[in-house]
């Protein structure tokens, strides 16, 4: 029953994006009132009907309904409850109703919080933001349905795929969708922008805070994959250049130069139409990525077992959004004019030079991703493009952003003297090639990665060091005065570099991890010790636990889950190996790695033990048992800067949230509005 | 999509396992630099039957048997262009992740540069164009209302001032 109210609410949502993505339109072509002032209400209905739908299906899953299709095939009653819930969308059709709630999230958000709109702007892009809505609804409903019956009812489900049974994944999708769908929100405000013909520092007052939103929404997210890739795969590989990663980093790539290009359009009225054009973008490539991931066209270690027909689906929404919205923006877009006068050293030139890089290098990801089905509808050749390719084309667009972003970030407006910029930071930049040189001595010779990347990092968050200091007043002003005036700062100015010190930290961890990693395979039984260059690690057993042991064991550090389920059983068995982590005498640390097996879905995972601090991860991974002497295959790692690749984005999401807390972005901050039309019934 | 990553897709199904990765240590050479030259190599060699995993990264019995390859002609005494050349003519361009740099390739070897000089260039000239049409050409004539506007004021000024 209650899954039938849920099926039901879902075609009512339907119904009522149909309203919304028409009535408020056309009301604002006509310039009638009421009909634009429906869109608002619409749009929140909408999203209590999605909720509905939503949390009937999660009904289904918390009391295992298995008589709903979905649930059988993704759940099982021995399940933990966290993953009953995760479950939810842990597959393509509870996942596609997570992504049209979080769309209508958005909707309903802006009708509440939008009081301030200009009335026009508001229906139209609530109208816009409908039309995605109606075409993910009919997606949903004719080829995806979660609601769909299963007769007989079997006794139990087929279980959670175990590799999303990790608290790292359940989270991961909720974030990519909120960044996915927030750049939905910029886009239906760019396409209502090109329709009413007018951009202003008001609209990127508006557009900033959502791409802002799904900006860090998906550098958390996108951070949560990486890290639960980290510790799940194995051999602690954060990022594979897999396409439906490069369908999540894509848009982001954009959105970070949204972000960027949005600031010129509000301080300065310059670089409208590129910014319109931008926001159309992103958000195509967040439909592409979901298309790469639906339609099983790339092969990817992620996709979900889709057929073809739904990717069609998808490329047909697609093909509509992107054809039309770029249509619209060739037939609108040469009549906005830019106003802002500036030289190409400026920040508006650093700016734009920002979004150059970041725009290449979007390209860059895509033809690469692309590649293989364009060779093979050339001349029909089967062609790889993999991750050292990627490393090798795009890590040169990130070492000319690198190096331009401290001198951009203190230009000045309009003309800058790039004289004056250097000598604020001529220190900076000493510092940073003096740190770039002694790595390059310490580790005699060898590669550049981590003496370029380390130089880079410094170089960067020793920008950010200047321009507090600049900022300041210092050493003219008091240290007191100094920090009063930091403080007084407009939040947005911290976010910026808050995230301008993350991604130094980041690149750090990254320029490190790839240079300087040292594995340890071997065979080894208990009581053997391992050489770890720095570190010793003692294997010590192997124990083995039981399907329905408990999640925590005595002594060994909570594992990735063990802390969210404590004495629940365990709905696998487990071959744990117990290590210690030696520093010559002194023990450090104990270490447990995994090895489950899901009876279920038949299916064994690894679970890596890994010993974290901010310099470096000891990661340890046991593997076969041989046949022979009983010894097991044992992988260790030592991982310098390990961490600071997931904290270094931490930081950026940090950056952008205090970003977000600006006072211009405050509902109701925007004030300078033109008269409020005179409310005449119509 | 291609029928042998379409075969490996089904027969692995859903339930794809990628634990305990890579290089086994059974399969480590004595000789430190060989096994280097073996690890470098076998990190750009996909494993045919993987979703999108390099031999080096894959624990398929099929990616071992490629790694084993691998040093066996490093030991025969193959350089390491050699080793690809022969992967190459066994298992076509595919095995290769990163692809080889040929006239049909080229699109995605220049797509970067390319995108990068075009891009650039059209900033740059647009930048110019703007700051000088705006910085030294005299402002837009007047519309004929402006300019009467214009001489309505200026005629109250000299009006106002006598």
């Amino acid at each position: 029953m209650i899954t039938e109210i849920g099926h039901f609410a879902l075609v009512l949502a339907f119904a009522v994006s149909l309203f919304q993505m028409s009535v408020p339109l056309y009301g604002a072509a006509r310039g009638w009132q009421d009909w634009m002032r429906a869109a608002a209400p619409a749009a929140i209905m909408q999203f209590i009907l999605v909720a509905i739908s939503f949390a009937a299906l999660t009904h289904a899953f918390v009391v295992s309904d298995f008589s709903v299709k979905l649930v059988a095939s993704h759940s099982h009653s021995a399940k933990p409850l966290l993953y009953k819930i995760t479950g939810v969308w842990g597959n393509h059709e509870g996942s596609m109703l997570l992504w049209v709630m979080i769309l209508t999230l958005f909707g309903a958000m802006v009708a509440a919080f939008g009081w301030r709109l200009p009335l026009g702007l508001k229906a139209r892009s609530l109208a816009v933001q409908s039309m995605i809505g109606a075409a993910f609804f009919a997606f949903i409903l004719f080829t995806s349905n979660p609601f769909w019956r299963l007769s007989p009812v079997p006794p139990d489900g087929n279980d959670l795929n175990p590799l999303l049974q990790d608290p790292g994944l359940a989270f991961h999708p909720p974030f990519l969708y909120l960044g996915y769908v927030g750049l939905s929100m910029a886009f239906s405000f760019a396409v209502a922008a090109l329709i009413e013909g007018r951009v202003d520092a008001a609209w990127a007052r508006w557009v900033r805070p959502w791409t802002l939103l799904a900006w860090v929404t998906l550098t958390l997210g996108i951070a949560l994959g990486s890290y639960w890739a980290y510790y799940e795969l194995g051999w602690g590989g954060w990022w594979f250049w897999d396409p439906v990663e490069n369908a999540s980093f894509m848009p982001w790539l954009l959105a970070a130069a949204l972000l960027h290009s949005a600031v010129v359009v509000e301080k300065r009225a310059s670089l409208k139409t590129w910014t319109i054009l931008l926001a159309i973008l992103a958000f195509s490539f967040s439909l592409l990525g979901t298309f790469i991931v639906r339609s099983g066209v790339l092969t990817s270690v992620h996709a979900f077992a889709t057929s073809p027909s739904k990717g069609l689906f998808i490329l047909i929404i697609m093909l509509i959004a992107v054809v039309g919205s770029l249509g619209l923006f060739a037939w609108r877009a040469p009549a906005m004019r830019s106003e802002g006068v500036f030289q190409p050293v400026s920040r508006e030139g650093a700016l734009i030079y920002n979004n150059l890089l970041l725009a290449v290098s979007c390209g860059v990801v895509f033809v690469g991703t692309m590649a293989p089905l364009v060779r093979e509808y050339i001349d029909g050749t089967k062609i790889s493009v993999g991750a050292p390719f990627f490393d090798l084309v795009f890590t040169p667009f990130m070492v000319l952003l690198f190096i331009a972003l401290p001198l951009g970030a203190i230009m000045s407006w309009k003309r800058a003297d790039l004289a004056k910029v250097m000598n604020k930071l001529w220190w900076a930049a000493g510092a940073s090639l003096a740190i770039g040189g002694i790595v390059w001595g310490l580790q005699s010779g060898a590669a550049l990665l981590a003496p370029v990347g380390l130089a880079l990092a410094a170089w960067m968050f020793l920008g950010v060091v200047v321009e507090l200091i600049e900022r300041a007043g210092w050493p003219r002003a008091s240290t007191g005065a100094g920090l009063r005036r930091l403080m007084r700062m407009p939040r947005a100015e911290w976010g910026k570099w808050i995230a301008h010190a993350g991604l130094a930290v980041m690149v750090a961890g990254i320029a490190a991890i790839s240079a300087w990693e040292r594995e340890n395979i071997q065979l080894a039984g208990p009581g053997d010790v391992m050489d770890l260059g720095m570190y010793q690690l003692r294997f010590d057993a192997v124990e083995e636990l039981p399907l329905g042991a408990p999640f925590a064991v005595v002594g060994c550090d909570f594992g990735q889950d063990a802390w969210l389920k404590g004495d629940e059983p365990r709905n696998f068995a487990t071959q744990m190996g117990r290590f210690t982590l030696l520093d010559g005498e002194r023990e450090l640390d104990t270490l447990c790695a995994e090895k489950r097996y899901y009876p279920v879905a038949a299916t064994p995972t690894t679970e890596a033990a890994i010993d974290s601090n901010i310099l470096r991860d000891v990661y340890v991974v046991l593997g076969d048992r041989q046949l022979g002497n009983g010894d097991w295959a044992v992988r260790a790692y030592v991982k310098p800067l390990a961490v600071w690749i997931w904290f270094g984005a931490l930081i950026m999401g940090i950056g952008g949230i205090v970003s977000l807390t600006d006072q211009r972005y405050r509902v109701g901050a925007v004030v300078k509005q033109r008269k409020a039309p005179a409310a005449v019934p119509a | 999509m291609n029928g042998l990553a379409r075969a490996a897709m089904l027969s692995l199904g859903l339930a794809l396992a990628w634990p305990a990765a890579a290089v086994q240590p059974d399969e480590i050479l004595d000789d430190p630099l060989l096994e280097a030259r073996a690890r470098e190599i076998s990190s750009d060699v996909r494993c045919l039957v993987c979703r999108n995993e390099s031999i080096d990264a894959s624990h398929a019995d099929f990616a071992r048997d490629m790694r084993l390859v691998v040093r066996e002609r490093l030991v025969a005494g193959d350089s390491d262009a050699e080793v690809r050349a022969f992967l190459v003519e066994r298992y076509g361009e595919y095995v290769l992740l990163t692809p080889s740099f040929s006239i049909q390739n080229a699109f995605i070897w220049l797509a970067g540069p390319a995108m990068l000089v075009i891009g650039g260039g059209v900033a740059w000239v647009t930048m110019r164009q703007r700051s000088e049409s705006r910085a030294l050409a005299p402002d837009a004539p007047l519309s004929d209302e402006e300019a009467e506007a214009l001489q309505r004021l200026l005629d109250d000024e000299s009006s106002a001032g006598r």
